[in-house]
């Protein structure tokens, strides 16, 4: 482009130095140069790894990885998803926790987003107190509420003492200890729900509002009929980010729940369960097959979503 | 438009409720953190104790938490630097060139399971005599934060207009000096708000180093689990180790929160 001088305008500060012919092919190349070495990164990190896992779960490899193994072809995967009694449960409990926890955060998220939408006095202390959640450390959140929701010294048992409510067991109950989880969660994320829905109303228009408030429509028929229909592109984005991550949850349930997720593996998500397949009891083979068809799902909820947002965009 | 007095009573009465739910428990937390065991047993000292350091006279001497703080600092300050310098040109090809193909390579490391990797990647850094140092643990934690910068930066740079480039490369500059010297300057909040989300979550990190860490490599968030014993758990030093973890990091994100906020919501908007 600049390879005459003469079109340099004579006001300018920057010298033009004879250009390399080095730079010159860097420049040229640019496009790939700049982006090649984050490619090559993160797919050395996240190719290899994922091609041997694929691998790994057609072996019977176990103990050691690097111990002989033989090829079983398919047999992992018909043992796994024969499997009714670890395997399908955490299933259902991966589903049970996202589905669950998205719901009450989307829902609470909405509300509050709502809320938080027209200005008003103090609005930057509420912005403060729900950015708090939000960064601090999921393991540290975890041992929190496990304090909080200790069968004997919690304070929630106290709380619904005052209420003349019995003592609960909580994280330490086969059948409270998922719901307990999803609150934590809940607590932790709801936030993030608040901020990109905020975003997003925030950056709406007032003009279809205004429309429609002269139109006669009550509060909800504005919120039903022209809010939720531009904002459903953003919630759409928010439910894809939480989602995802909610069907990752491992640092919540290890912190309150240790290994196997409890004694009753009552929290035993898909991801605690293969981490304790791999780390703890060194079932490679079994543990990559649980963990291909765990991407197999993400994948394919993931793939359902963003055809739903292309739907919505139409 | 001003919202009717109904409405304004509710709102006051929701929020409050709200920002209790949000900060209550982490009050509870830090007042935990300085109670003496036998006081956080006792519901009558809920809230009329009196304070005790003795927590975090053991976390910082005894559990040479010094060391772990001064690991997590490293950690996570090393991964933010490395993942901008790859990922600042990256994400600057990907916006110009339209490159979103190759950004769903870089993106699929957000939707990946952690743990699906971690079997090859102990592996092989074993084999390589790595695990156990700083470079893996950093390795690992810029795999979180990279893609990231790269995220928020194509957003960043998507919005930024070509037209500044195109007067300096009228001015001689090449597009690589255009870049350096006319857009990075430019992009400087972009830079922060990706920088610290990207130092946020490398901080908090918990299950690479629970896998790739060892006793001299330890991050905060994996020596906590040194406050659960089997049989036992010493609340009032867990609770102070749980605050040193957590408190940094929400002060710095008070104080730069409209960064925070920004990158958090980076392309949500825009679908």
């Amino acid at each position: 482009m600049a390879t005459t001088t003469t079109t340099k305008p004579p006001r300018s500060t920057v010298a033009a130095p004879e250009t390399p012919g080095w730079l010159r092919w860097v420049d040229d190349h640019r496009k790939w140069l700049f982006a090649a070495p984050a490619m090559t990164f993160v797919a050395a990190l996240l190719v290899f790894p994922l091609a041997w896992t694929a691998y790994l779960s057609l072996t019977d490899a176990e103990g050691s990885v690097r111990a002989e193994s033989e090829f079983v072809g398919l047999a992992n995967y018909l043992d796994v998803l024969s499997d009714i009694e670890r395997f399908w449960p955490a299933v259902g409990r991966t589903a049970t926790f996202t589905v669950v926890a998205l719901l009450f955060e989307v829902v609470l998220g909405m509300a509050i987003a709502l809320l938080l939408w027209r200005p008003f006095k103090g609005q930057r202390w509420v912005r403060v107190a729900i950015l708090l959640p939000l960064v601090a450390t999921p393991v540290a959140v975890g041992m929190m509420w496990r304090l909080i929701f200790d069968p004997n010294i919690g304070l929630a048992n106290q709380l619904l003492g005052w209420f003349g409510i019995g003592p609960q067991p909580w994280l330490s109950g086969q059948y409270t200890a998922l719901p307990t989880t999803i609150f934590i969660d809940v607590w932790q994320w709801t936030p993030m729900v608040v901020l990109i829905l905020l975003a997003g109303l925030t950056s709406l228009s007032d003009e279809p509002q205004e429309a429609a408030r002269i139109d006669g429509a009550s509060t909800w028929q504005r919120f039903r009929h022209v809010t939720l229909p531009l904002l459903t592109p953003t919630l759409t984005v928010a439910i894809l980010l939480r989602g995802i991550d909610a069907l990752k949850t491992f640092d919540i349930l290890y912190a309150t729940k240790g290994r196997g997720g409890g004694s009753f593996h009552e929290v035993e998500t898909l991801n605690v369960y293969a981490y304790g397949l791999s780390f703890d009891y060194n079932e490679y083979g079994i543990s990559s097959t649980v963990l291909i068809i765990f991407f197999l799902i993400i994948i394919g909820a993931m793939w359902a979503l963003t055809a739903r947002r292309k739907e919505a965009q139409r | 438009m001003r919202p009717r007095p109904a409405y304004q009573v509710f709102r006051v009465v929701a929020l409050t409720v709200v920002v209790l739910a949000l900060i209550a428990p982490l009050i509870w937390m830090i007042a935990a953190s300085f109670k003496t065991n036998v006081d956080i047993y006792d519901p009558g000292k809920a809230l009329a104790f009196t304070p005790t350091t003795d927590n975090y006279a053991k976390v910082l001497q005894q559990a040479n938490y010094i060391e772990f703080i001064v690991n997590s600092l490293w950690v996570a300050f090393a991964a933010t630097v490395a993942s901008l310098v790859l990922g600042l040109p990256a994400a600057y090809s990907m916006s110009r060139f339209n490159m979103r193909k190759s950004a769903l390579v870089v993106l699929m490391a957000r939707v990946i399971p952690g743990v699906s990797l971690l079997v090859p990647w102990f592996y092989v850094f074993s084999n390589l005599k790595l695990v156990g140092g700083f470079g893996v643990l950093i390795i690992s934690h810029m795999f979180v934060s990279l893609p990231l910068v790269v995220y928020i930066m194509m957003g960043y740079f998507d919005s930024l207009p070509e037209d500044l480039e195109e007067a300096a490369l009228v001015d001689g500059l090449t597009h690589v000096g255009a870049f350096r010297r006319i857009t990075l300057p430019l992009s400087v909040p972009g830079i922060a708000t990706a920088g610290i989300l990207s130092f946020i979550f490398s901080w908090n990190n918990f299950m690479f180093a629970l896998v790739l860490s060892d006793a001299d490599t330890k991050t905060l968030p994996v020596a906590i689990f040194d406050f659960v014993g089997y049989a036992s758990i010493d609340w009032g030093g867990l609770m102070a180790a749980s605050t040193v973890v957590t408190l940094p990091i929400m002060v710095i994100a008070l104080f730069v929160q409209k960064y925070v906020v920004s990158g958090l919501t980076a392309g949500a908007t825009k679908g």
